[in-house]
């Protein structure tokens, strides 16, 4: 039953992955992109971690492409009049092939040693995965937590910046 | 009880497919009765008397309506994009339907032995003895309801029409504004309760005659919820994004039919889950007296605070003028969000010390 219900997300996935690089109209794109977050986030549940998943609707397709839309609308780019770009399409497909190369030797090499910690299914249903996440999170990974934020605060100021001319 | 599904008893299934039936009709039915009401509710606090040809005082209404709009021409502009046009509303319908799986509508009642907790994404293991629900169920709202702009911001590209880009612009701006604010006032909840499942947090409502509510415990957090979440869903004051006076219609004004009739639906869904989330974060949701000996009356107590809320969004709509957009963003990002933050620390430091 799992298996199947992955098969149907992954299809779905794959599906709208393709469409977001063949899509002209570049709305399209963006609707199947959050179609593919979505199915990322099923993944997460399947995975046993919820708060991930919620996460990963809010902040990707709830925010982030909903900002991306927003500068879609705003440039109200129209469907691209039917140019050629091949030099870009030779180089990404060398791209592409070479990654997906990679992954598919990863995954080949990787079956037989999936990785095991202190935090098995098990566990992580009985405490509750949004707990464990934050305990990590403020107790052993502080350190790479607080240089995120000063990262993001760094962002943030640099944003304020760029759109102020006079502060 | 021999008979199994995939490890599940086969009443597993039937109470499942009995709750998302119960809360779907009672959400379809609020919604086409809420139309109603606002406008008899509104209608009476002007000195009018509302709606009153179809049927008895105008109960009719609702279906005449609906009949209208499901026999209206469907017209779909030349310009538009057309699939964006048309999935639009759905994606606007959808969000506000699916975000009532994970709110607790009553405790745990009990058929042919077998134990039914009154919330759609929950089960009671009887090995564990308790019931297990979605244990993100606040963030699961939260994305949910973020969802929800996507079908505005669409309608509003798709049209292809001036009005209904500016609607939808001011509708993606303003969502985004609120949904921050709404999301940080809540999180001092969380601090008091420990926990994201809903059920959890109703259940620590429970007790004191109602004094344990988390409004008498973060009266601040429920007042900007609730102002926040009227935001979120393009509610008087804040309905800048279909203010009629400017934009004729806003986002649906090249809608026709059903197409607007989902948008209708989903304005006043989203007002019911709103409210309903509103109860059970910070009204004790389905507490009050007497629930253990009578199960049932769980779900008598949640719907009544829930209408009770509903009236007051109207009761608002009635009284309140229109905000100006420059006031709404500085509402959102100079008040509300400095306020929540302060409210968060606050908490914080109470609850360090006690």
């Amino acid at each position: 039953m799992e298996t199947l219900f992955f098969l149907i997300v992954s299809l779905v996935a794959v599906i709208s992955a393709i469409l977001v690089v063949t899509c002209r109209n570049p709305i399209n794109s963006a609707l199947s992109l959050i179609m593919t977050f979505f199915c990322l986030a099923t993944y997460y549940v399947m995975l046993d971690a919820p708060f991930m998943a919620a996460v990963q609707v809010m902040v990707y397709a709830g925010a982030i492409m909903v900002l991306m839309v927003f500068t879609i609308m705003l440039l109200n780019i129209r469907v691209d009049a039917s140019k050629k770009h091949s030099h870009k399409l030779i180089f990404g497909s060398i791209i592409g092939f070479f990654t997906v190369l990679n992954l598919i030797v990863l995954l080949v090499k990787s079956r037989a040693a999936l990785p095991t910690g202190p935090y098995s299914g098990e566990i992580i249903r009985k405490i509750g995965h949004t707990e464990l996440i934050g305990r990590e999170m403020f107790t052993n990974f502080l350190l790479p937590f607080e240089i995120t934020s000063i990262l993001l605060l760094v962002a943030i100021i640099g944003a304020v910046i760029l759109a102020k001319k006079k502060i | 009880m021999g008979i199994e599904i995939l490890g599940l008893p086969l009443m597993y299934y039937i109470a499942m497919v009995a709750k998302v039936l119960v809360a779907f009709v009672f959400v379809l039915l609020t919604v086409a009765y809420a139309t109603y009401a606002e406008r008899k509710i509104i209608g009476h606090m002007q000195v009018r008397l509302g709606p009153m040809r179809t049927g008895w005082h105008g109960l009719l209404q609702p279906i005449a309506d609906g009949v209208k709009l499901f026999f209206k021409e469907e017209i779909i502009p030349s310009q538009a994009s057309t699939f964006a046009f048309l999935v639009a509303p759905l994606i606007a319908l959808i969000p506000a339907f699916i975000t009532f799986a994970v709110i607790p509508f009553g405790g745990i009642i009990e058929i042919a032995g077998y134990k039914i907790p009154l919330q759609i994404a929950a089960y009671y293991d009887t090995t564990a003895g308790q019931v297990f629900d979605v244990n993100v169920g606040v963030l699961y709202i939260l994305a949910m309801s973020s969802l929800g702009v996507y079908g505005i911001v669409l309608a509003g590209w798709a049209s292809n029409s001036k009005y209904s880009l500016m609607g939808g612009l001011r509708a993606s701006a303003q969502m985004i504004s609120y949904e921050l604010a709404a999301g940080l006032s809540i999180i001092s909840v969380f601090m008091l309760s420990g926990t994201l499942s809903l059920s959890r947090i109703v259940e620590l409502q429970s007790g004191f005659g109602g004094f344990e509510w988390y409004l008498f415990k973060q009266p601040l957090a429920a007042f900007m919820f609730f102002i926040c979440s009227l935001a979120e869903i393009n509610r008087t004051p804040f309905d800048l994004p279909e203010a009629e006076t400017e934009l004729v219609s806003g986002f649906c004004t090249e809608y026709s039919s059903m197409k607007y009739a989902m948008f209708f639906m989903a304005e006043y869904a989203n007002m019911v889950t709103v409210c309903a989330l509103t109860v059970t974060l910070f009204l004790g949701g389905w507490n009050g007296p007497l629930t253990g000996a009578i199960p049932l009356l769980g779900p008598v107590y949640f719907i009544a605070k829930v209408y009770f809320l509903m009236f007051v969004c109207m009761w608002i709509r009635a009284t309140l003028p229109r905000y100006r957009y420059d006031q709404l963003m500085h509402l959102g990002w100079k008040v509300f969000i400095p306020v929540a933050l302060v409210n968060i620390i606050v908490t914080g430091i109470i609850g360090y010390f006690l």
